[in-house]
């Protein structure tokens, strides 16, 4: 491919000096006068832009219709059923203006090409012309304000109570997901308390940090048909939680927690034989430039039927950031932040109160 | 840098040599060429200096196309020029990230605003509202001058150790506040932000200047109502970039009390290489509201100047006047009042209140409307037409079609709902590069080639600017139109490789494809480099009016001198499009022939001023 490149560049070039050459004659014949024929070149320009509308819409047409089903992402959640029906109506109402105008603009580039006696039309304007196209897109425009914002009310508004919680944390350059726990409550966290094995730092003085769990390191669990409320964080920079089949994007920002909810509606077993590769997973990827791992930051998200999730959850449990953090405490730190736990949980719930 | 200032005076020299007015007799080199307070000449500067940009703009995003076209190749032969940032034929990921972002910082700033606004608006303003000069000679020169400073800096942090800033253009902390979250936002960063403040600085001289001049110095019987489209826009420009840039100035005056004072504007809870640090309380989302507000009416601040250039480029070349002027007028007037109050859709999903992304939907989406107008009008001023295909009229129909292609997108992107999927994916990437990007490069072209007569006496070689308008025009829509097939298959941006995503792991040929394109699009800008300076010394020699245009700078000499008119200024009769009129003898009635004397073509609301 770089030698197709490289000679690309090379006949370029040779394009280049041939033309250095020509206008080095012509120069020298039409120096010190200047005289302007409207000659075969405006036709050939004219008729250059007939061409190009109809070769250019050709390729479009034909690379659109064959990447078709390359880009379009199968959908696995509620709401982006309503996301996508919309993408491909507004993508339909902007295809008829564009082919439209387009097809005015080069044929008439076309049509009124200068022709020797002809004289254009004297036509400065035309109120009600005027009136008639600011009133059809400003129409057009408040529809699609209208579907646009009953979606967007629906997609952004409160998640239901009985959300499954999920935490996913940014940082350079992975994600770490939480877990709440049987009480479904996150615990508190701090930034000062993070440490080399306490990634999340987290409080464990607070009661509701007891039960909390992560995900193993790569994957991580949510089920089907239920909704799903990602609380979402980050701890360094800024990232963005992207799942591309659930339509859901959301930034992770430093000092201020998102959200996002959703539904999925097809687990990733379904997904692996509807599309028939027996590899598919769901892909967790950052959207947000983070530094040098932005383009590396993947995370897989499996989505279970709901029965196999409780079994993945009662067994993952058991793995409590408690549990882990008091079986390796990895510096002071987190030491000190183990002892004042076993200390008095009356007081350390107190404590992050403050 | 010290290039720049070589070939800037010598260039300008050179264009220059064949005329002395009496005007500049007295004045020495330095003085004429460059701390020149003539308007023309600090045109020429921030057209050489824009050029010099768009070079390296163009130079940055080939090498990072070239990742992203060929993800597995190695790049070898780069080791000796980039050095470091090359290690073993690849590319450094963070070097990449410093490529995109001062490909996107350069583009926008150094070359889509000061070139463009800098160019078109110092040369065209005095000479088409008949001025001899600007208001304020001194301030203009000064503008240039804090540009090249704020360019020295900027192009010096390329050559940094660490890199320049690498943050992306928007340099959203906490990643452009924290060095070791990036190297790029170490030195790099600090020289971004005071090269930005020093640009932001030229922008105010500048922009003060061409609104001071266009309301006070309009010659006699030029009211605005009979101004050209093209001083409507600079001057509407110039009040955005008033109001907006300082909003830009106070955003990068709280980063850099963030970065260096201990301050806490947009930290917050940040535990970044093994260290919690302590600021507390600050909002990142605050920043992307100070920036946006500035970003964009930047935009418009990019585009504004063309829809003027374009409009004047149409009517002339059509041979009609533009359709619906005052309704071009309102347009333009309609988008620059808006274009303040939309900046939040770029942030939909940043996390602030989604009642918020509400209200910036519906006000986006009303932007779509006085936008479908302009084009509508472009289009009915072709519709019977007597059209001369310079290449200007090329460029300017080009621009049209550029405009819808990227518009169109908008609507998409400005629906809140649907952003949530595409935000930050190549879908954006392929609106606004088409939208703003292209279409704002291929208005100043025209800009270029239609006053390039007016600039240097001589005239561009036509055909070679077939070439280059034609070969261009086709690869951008190579580019970009493949690009939005890779935003719906939720391509990233500013993503080293996709490969390793199985989601992401398919359009390697489209990507490849798209390099291509884009190396062949960049290497065709040379045939305009080429012919640009070779006219310049070489071209045909020009008419004054070689356009047969109404406006007031093709009544000046072919090589306007320092005052611009030899005797007293043109008076101003009529509005500036009176093209083919029914009765005229000719197909153009300049703006400085009074009624008087075109008794056949006078309409009757016409006649009582005869």
């Amino acid at each position: 491919m770089i030698t197709i490149a490289v000679a690309l560049s090379i006949l370029l070039l040779l394009v280049t000096l041939y033309l250095l050459f020509k206008i080095q004659v012509l120069a020298s014949i039409f120096k010190g006068s200047y005289r302007r024929d409207i000659g075969t070149s405006n036709k050939v320009n004219a008729g250059l832009f007939l061409a190009f509308l109809v070769v250019m819409g050709a390729l479009f047409v034909w690379s659109f219709a064959s990447s078709k089903e390359e880009m379009t992402l199968p959908l696995a959640s509620e709401h982006g059923i309503a996301i996508d029906s919309m993408f491909w109506l507004t993508m339909a109402i902007i295809g008829f203006v564009f082919v439209l105008t387009h097809i005015l603009l080069f044929v008439y580039s076309y049509k009124y090409q200068h022709k020797e006696g002809k004289r254009a039309y004297y036509y400065p304007h035309n109120n009600k012309i005027e009136i008639i196209w600011t009133v059809i897109p400003a129409v057009v425009m408040a529809l699609l304000v209208f579907s646009g914002w009953k979606t967007w009310a629906k997609i952004t508004s409160p998640a239901p109570d009985n959300a499954v919680v999920v935490e996913v944390m940014g940082k350079q350059f992975n994600w770490l997901i939480r877990y709440p726990g049987a009480d479904n409550k996150l615990g508190h966290v701090k930034h000062t308390l993070i440490d080399a094995t306490n990634e999340f730092g987290i409080d464990l003085n607070d009661k509701n940090a007891q039960d909390d769990f992560p995900a193993e390191p790569s994957a991580f669990h949510v089920p089907k048909g239920v909704p799903v409320l990602l609380k979402i964080r980050a701890r360094d920079v800024i990232h963005s939680v992207f799942l591309p089949h659930f339509r859901v994007k959301m930034d992770a920002v430093p000092g201020m927690p998102t959200s996002f909810w959703f539904i999925p509606t097809k687990t990733t077993s379904e997904m692996q034989s509807e599309t028939g590769n027996a590899n598919f997973q769901y892909e967790l990827a950052c959207t947000e430039v983070c530094g040098r791992g932005h383009f590396a930051m993947k995370m897989t998200m499996i989505v279970d039927e709901p029965e196999e999730y409780q079994k993945w959850v009662a067994a993952q449990q058991q793995k409590t950031f408690s549990t882990q953090l008091q079986a390796a405490p990895a510096d002071s730190t987190a030491a000190v932040a183990l002892n004042s736990t076993s200390g008095a949980a009356g007081a350390g719930a107190t404590a992050s109160k403050q | 840098m010290s290039s720049t200032d070589i070939s800037l005076h010598k260039d300008v020299h050179l264009g220059h040599d064949d005329h002395h007015d009496d005007h500049d007799h007295d004045q020495s080199f330095i003085e004429k060429y460059i701390f020149s307070q003539d308007h023309k000449v600090i045109a020429k500067q921030f057209l050489f200096a824009g050029i010099f940009w768009a070079v390296i703009g163009g130079l940055l995003s080939s090498l990072f196309r070239m990742q992203l076209g060929f993800p597995e190749a190695t790049f070898t032969f780069l080791e000796p020029i980039l050095g470091k940032w090359v290690d073993g034929g690849k590319l450094n990921p963070e070097f990449y990230l410093a490529l995109v972002t001062m490909h996107g910082t350069i583009m926008v700033f150094f070359v889509l605003t000061a070139g463009l606004s800098g160019t078109f608006s110092n040369f065209l303003i005095p000479l088409q509202i008949g001025a001899r000069d600007m208001a304020s000679g001194f301030m203009n020169m000064l503008s240039f001058w804090f540009f090249f400073l704020a360019s020295v800096i900027m192009f010096y942090s390329l050559f940094l150790e660490t890199g320049p800033a690498a943050g992306g253009w928007t340099v959203y902390p906490p990643l452009s506040a924290l060095p070791q979250a990036i190297s790029g936002s170490g030195a790099g960063m600090t020289m971004w932000l005071v090269s930005m403040a020093l640009f932001i600085v030229s922008q105010l001289l500048g922009g003060v200047n061409y609104i001071t001049t266009v309301i006070n110095m309009r010659t006699r019987g030029l009211s605005m109502t009979k101004l050209p489209l093209t001083i409507w826009a600079f001057f509407l420009t110039a009040v955005l970039g008033l109001l907006a840039f300082p909003v830009l100035f106070s955003a990068a005056l709280l980063l850099i009390f963030d970065r260096s004072f201990g301050t806490s504007f947009f930290l917050s809870d940040i535990y970044v290489a093994g260290e919690a640090l302590t600021h507390t309380g600050g909002s990142p989302v605050l920043f992307q509201h100070l920036f946006w507000f500035l970003g964009h009416p930047e935009v418009y601040i990019v585009i504004l100047p063309t829809f003027g250039i374009v409009s004047e480029i149409i009517a002339t070349n059509s041979r009609k006047p533009i359709f619906g002027y005052r309704a071009m007028i309102g347009s333009m007037l309609g988008i620059a009042l808006l274009s303040f109050v939309v900046w939040a859709h770029h942030m939909f999903v940043s996390g602030m209140n989604p009642f918020l992304g509400s209200v910036f939907m519906f006000l986006t989406l009303i932007i779509a409307v006085p936008s479908a107008v302009k084009v509508f009008n472009w289009i009915a001023t072709l519709w019977r037409g007597n059209i001369n295909f310079t290449t200007a009229m090329l460029f300017s129909v080009a621009f049209v079609s550029l405009f819808i292609s990227g518009g169109v997108t908008g609507i998409i992107l400005g629906n809140s709902a649907l952003d949530i999927q595409l935000h930050d994916t190549y879908f954006v990437v392929a609106h606004f590069h088409l939208v703003m990007g292209s279409a704002a490069f291929f208005g100043m072209y025209a800009g270029v080639y239609h006053w390039f007569p007016k600039m240097f006496g001589r005239m561009m070689e036509e055909k070679l600017g077939y070439l280059h308008f034609w070969i261009t025009f086709a690869c951008v829509y190579l580019i970009f139109m493949p690009m939005h097939y890779i935003g719906i298959a939720g391509f990233p941006r500013r993503y080293y490789t996709w490969t390793g995503f199985e989601t992401f792991n398919k359009f390697m040929d489209m990507n490849t494809f798209i390099t291509i394109a884009a190396i062949v699009a960049f290497a065709a800008q040379f045939l305009f480099l080429f012919n640009f300076i070779y006219s310049i010394f070489r071209g045909r020699r020009a008419t004054e009016n070689p356009w047969k245009s109404n406006t007031l700078e093709w009544t000046t000499p072919v090589n306007p001198g320092h005052g611009n008119w030899p005797g007293p200024l043109p008076v101003v009769y009529r509005w500036p499009y009176d093209y083919s009129k029914p009765g005229a003898p000719e197909d153009f009635i300049p703006q400085n022939v009074p009624f008087s004397q075109t008794q056949s073509s006078n309409l009757p609301h016409e006649r009582d001023t005869e």
